[in-house]
């Protein structure tokens, strides 16, 4: 009897998933170079095997975009792969567009991006440790990976954050269960 | 200088100089990971020097050039070209997975002594073999197996061009050879003859050469199963070598076997 009530207890006082959400801003720091494009992004929850839960944001040149020079047209995908550990985690295996994860890229500054917990892709996401990663690699430019850890669901609001020293700026994860 | 002529008009075994076996041979990939994009070329250089990757000596020969697609099929390289210290040629990659591309060494030395009594060399292929006098006299012939290697992967890679051939010396990648990330261990497996090759001794040393005072060279020798793992301390080209002598020959007239192989593996950073 006394067992059950326990268990009943313990049941109600975890956390529930589906109630819980997460903000991610992430911050593109503004870069004075002579020669400036908007980066490639990834952004992806990792497992405690490295492996992806969950592709959040993918920031590339979708369209095709013509060589100045050459005037030859380039796929944008072609340099995906220098999001070097998206692309081997996760990238290669995908189907580009995805549909709410991939776009076209964005400029410098602080870019917010939500999720429900009653939602993909977090109401896919088992009780667990996990890692939101970010990646960025800016053509003539730099690369860096930030990654914030986290436990999932969140048992109270959690403000979480990472800075970059490079080509990301600010990561901060506030998470709401 | 006649002898030297001859060597390098010999058609099947022209990519060596005969002091080959001191100097190391590679191929040079542009690039080994690729995403998808109807853009999707590497370009590869091919050469023989003593320095890692530098082309200061001569180049190799395309005659053996064969590359496997991830169907298995072969693929034709395009814009071949050799020139004086290195060989280059274009690879389309059009279907995604991993590719091989092998630079194939075989042939036959031997040495006699002719019936002037002068001692001569010769080497070639074993239907040319009848090149050598019949009255030529105490004829020693050796055989030689090797093979230069490079991988490149477009998308997801799979393993179809890496299956063995079970000839010679062969590296089975165990982890996908355009899967190499410094700080990260990968193994590999050597095979003789499509057995595990035991005890071999490798080499691996990262390229560079010229901008730091020491080899820095990776000695590992393969356990029962032929296997062995490499840490990678930093992104970069890497040179992997193993090679064998006094191996059983597979030509009757041949004395012994020399086995070789050669791998160019790039490992990217984190």
């Amino acid at each position: 009897m006394r067992r059950h009530a326990f268990a009943l207890a313990a049941a109600l006082a975890a956390p529930s998933a589906f109630a819980a959400s997460a903000q991610l801003t992430l911050e593109l720091p503004k870069l004075e170079v002579s020669e400036y494009h908007r980066p490639y992004v990834a952004v992806w929850i990792e497992r405690e095997d490295r492996s992806v839960a969950a592709n959040l944001a993918v920031w590339y040149q979708n369209k095709d975009g013509k060589d100045a020079k050459s005037g030859k047209a380039e796929p944008g995908s072609k340099w995906l792969s220098d999001l070097r550990q998206w692309w081997r985690r996760s990238g290669r295996e995908q189907t580009l567009p995805i549909d709410g994860v991939s776009g076209a890229t964005r400029p410098a500054g602080q870019h917010q991006l939500k999720f429900e917990g009653d939602k993909a892709p977090l109401s896919t996401l088992a009780p667990g440790s996990y890692k939101l990663v970010v990646e960025v690699a800016r053509e003539v430019g730099g690369h860096e990976l930030v990654s914030v850890p986290f436990a999932w669901p969140p048992a109270s609001p959690q403000h979480l954050s990472a800075q970059g020293e490079h080509e990301i700026g600010a990561v901060r994860l506030d998470l709401d269960p | 200088m006649n002898n030297l002529l001859k060597w390098t008009a010999a058609a099947a075994f022209a990519c060596l100089p005969l002091a080959a076996s001191a100097h190391k041979m590679f191929l040079v990939p542009s690039t080994t990971v690729l995403s998808d994009g109807d853009d999707a070329w590497v370009t590869f250089d091919a050469a023989v020097s003593n320095d890692l990757f530098y082309f200061n000596h001569h180049a190799i020969a395309l005659d053996g050039l064969a590359i496997t697609g991830p169907d298995g099929a072969p693929v034709a390289a395009e814009n071949p070209h050799t020139g004086k210290w290195r060989s280059e040629f274009d690879l389309h990659l059009t279907k995604p997975g991993t590719y091989r591309v092998s630079i194939a060494n075989e042939g036959l030395f031997a040495s006699y002594v002719d019936a002037k009594g002068e001692k001569k060399r010769w080497r070639g292929s074993v239907d040319k073999l009848g090149e050598i006098p019949a009255d030529a006299k105490d004829v020693q012939v050796s055989e030689s197996q090797g093979s230069v290697n490079a991988f490149v992967t477009l998308g997801k890679p799979n393993d179809t061009a890496l299956k063995p051939a079970n000839k010679g010396l062969e590296l089975v990648p165990v982890t996908a050879p355009n899967d190499l990330f410094a700080g990260e261990a990968a193994k590999f497996r050597f095979l003789i003859d499509g057995k595990p090759a035991k005890d071999l001794k490798v080499s691996v040393i990262p390229g560079g050469t010229r901008y730091r005072d020491q080899l820095n060279e990776i000695a590992v020798t393969t356990d029962a199963n032929g296997e062995f793992a490499v840490t990678w301390p930093t992104a970069g080209l890497y040179w992997l070598n193993a090679s064998l002598d006094k191996q059983k020959p597979t030509v009757a007239k041949a004395k012994e076997r020399r086995l070789n192989y050669v791998a160019t593996l790039e490992v990217l950073p984190q």
